[in-house]
């Protein structure tokens, strides 16, 4: 585990018991599973006392094999001063998507959580503007959910057979 | 004039229905104006609906999303070389900087290492790259202030840098350059060529526009305190790039998180301090000609070597090996048909790209194509400002932030 990621657990176990669910090191970013509930209050600390005043960027991951944690959000905070990254995963089963927004903290999460609205159905609570972005505002799915297949569902001179695998 | 730009109306939604204003206590009209999709002067599809009082926009609301391609869900089923293509089309006044952060993603993503000498290549165009770039945006805020010359000038010098990427991979615009591991072909003969010659003509070039546009008496005019943004609401939008570094932020991920040898080269970073179209444009001149610097050093310390790394499951064999070696025409199969197989794993990777932090974050499951792969387009996220931005001035400084902020279509809707 890298130094930074003990650092920043050993502050949020102090300050949020009971916070993050697990950690560890993914490659270079420390990444933290955090409870959804706590997830406005750890990220204002970080922003307002640790120095992450960066919100380099968030998006939705849809895993349909997890079960009651199907659906996840990245949040990743970049600490410009002392250049230090680190990441934080939420997740949540497809019954309860509704999400606590970050516009409070960051103006910039408005456009990101717009996205994450339009691709995998995100709900934001307190979000100002919670429209579809990229997407027409008639479309009834969200589209990078992983049951939305690319190809058209007719075809079959694409299958996996074909092709060995 | 003068008095009008300083002017911020500040309307609340219910006051906009009765057209009263407040301060004033007389009725007013409040025209709407459709702004694009399709508008000569906003360089791409961008519709923002502007509620004008008189020539003052009091309201902007942008609607994007018109050239949206859903890159994110097609790499979804692409196997990782067939990724690079996309990343063309995001920023493509710069597309080599896109294809070179797609390639760092995926050989951080398999532990690569580059050799020397690949990465030198890859710097000296991601340079050419950047000043293309760069060209664009500040000719363009030429243009949108009226003067048609300067552009027309330096452009020449665009040609010329497309020209090498022709001479080096064979493509203009949308260039797929380099593979994963390092690039496809050393630079040949030709290229060189081209640099040098370049790197000779360059300075008299920008220095020409230089002393064309930057100090004309109008251009100031028009540009000074047009559009500016403080720093810290810049950080709070997420701004990263010349934007931010306009706005006196020193932010650099190639100096900040050095990536293919950045660390090797001096160079300075240019900061500005009002944040606004002037100051953008100024920090985008001085880094064109540091750019210019480091593509010197480059080619000044060009270790010998190979041009790409030993991975050859994502490198194509050459053709007379394919028909004589096992070895190569099992990989050359494996390439054309994308079955590559990648370790499991989570990474994220991030370069300068023209206009900021460009970053890739990338989830692998093991399989032939990324499980989820998210774009962190610097565009996209600093537009949002954009309706701040513009409120409160008049239309036609609106169409000069736009063009400073260098906002790009193709990159704004992935």
């Amino acid at each position: 585990m890298s130094e930074l990621h003990d650092n920043i657990l050993q502050a949020l176990e102090e300050r949020f018991p009971g916070a993050v669910i697990s950690s560890g090191d993914e490659r270079d970013f420390p990444v933290f599973h955090l409870q959804k509930n706590q997830l406005i209050a750890v990220l204002t600390f970080l922003k307002q006392e640790k120095g992450f005043n960066f919100l380099t960027t968030m998006c939705g991951i849809h895993y349909p094999e997890q079960g009651d944690q199907e659906f996840a959000l990245m949040y990743q905070l970049h600490n410009m001063v002392q250049n230090q990254r680190i990441r934080f995963k939420v997740f949540m089963p497809k019954s309860q998507l509704d999400v606590p927004t970050l516009t409070t903290i960051w103006p910039t999460a408005n456009w990101m959580e717009r996205e994450a609205f339009d691709f995998y159905g995100f709900k934001f609570t307190g979000h100002p503007d919670l429209r579809r972005i990229l997407n027409m505002d008639e479309m009834n799915y969200h589209p990078l959910r992983k049951e939305y297949a690319l190809e058209d569902a007719g075809r079959d001179d694409k299958e996996d057979k074909y092709f060995g695998r | 004039m003068q008095v009008e730009m300083t002017r911020k109306i500040n309307i609340l939604e219910d006051n906009m229905s009765t057209n009263v204003d407040l301060q004033n206590n007389i009725e007013k009209d409040y025209t709407t104006l459709n702004l694009g999709p399709t508008h000569p002067a906003t360089h791409g599809i961008f519709q923002n609906i502007l509620t004008m009082d008189g020539e003052i926009i009091v309201k902007a609301v942008p609607t994007i999303g018109y050239i949206h391609r859903a890159f994110e869900k097609l790499a979804e089923h692409r196997p990782y070389n067939q990724i690079t293509p996309i990343t063309d089309r995001l920023n493509y006044c710069s597309s080599p900087i896109n294809n070179m952060g797609w390639h760092m993603t995926v050989e951080k993503l398999i532990n690569c290492e580059v050799p020397k000498r690949a990465e030198y290549l890859r710097v000296i165009i991601m340079e050419l790259a950047r000043i293309a770039d760069h060209i664009v945006c500040d000719t363009v805020i030429a243009v949108d202030t009226g003067a048609m010359t300067g552009f027309l000038y330096l452009f020449q010098a665009r040609e010329k840098i497309y020209e090498i990427y022709e001479a080096i991979c064979g493509a203009r615009l949308t260039t797929n350059i380099g593979r994963i591991g390092g690039m496809e072909r050393d630079f040949p003969e030709i290229a060189w060529k081209k640099i040098h010659a370049f790197i000779d003509e360059f300075p008299t070039m920008l220095a020409e526009f230089d002393k064309l546009v930057t100090r004309n008496r109008i251009f100031m005019d028009r540009t000074v305190n047009c559009g500016p943004i403080s720093a810290e609401r810049a950080l709070e939008y997420g701004f990263t790039g010349p934007n931010l570094r306009a706005a006196g932020v020193d932010y650099d991920v190639r100096v900040m998180n050095p990536y293919s040898s950045y660390q090797d080269f001096d160079f300075k970073i240019p900061v500005g301090t009002q944040g606004d179209t002037f100051d953008r444009y100024m920090v985008r001149m001085q880094e064109m000609w540091e750019s210019l610097s480091i593509i010197k050093q480059a080619v000044a310390k060009m270790p010998k070597g190979e041009f790409h790394a030993d991975v050859p499951e994502f490198y194509l064999p050459e053709k007379q090996d394919v028909y004589s070696k096992m070895e190569a025409l099992i990989y050359h199969f494996k390439i054309v048909m994308g079955e590559t197989e990648v370790p499991k794993g989570e990474v994220y990777h991030a370069v300068e790209g023209g206009n900021g932090e460009l970053g890739y974050y990338l989830i692998s499951d093991g399989g032939r194509t990324p499980f989820r792969l998210h774009f962190r387009r610097p565009c996209y996220i600093y537009y949002q400002a954009y309706s701040e931005m513009i409120e409160g001035g008049m239309l036609s400084d609106a169409i000069l932030t736009m063009s400073s902020m260098n906002v790009i279509a193709g990159e704004l809707d992935a």
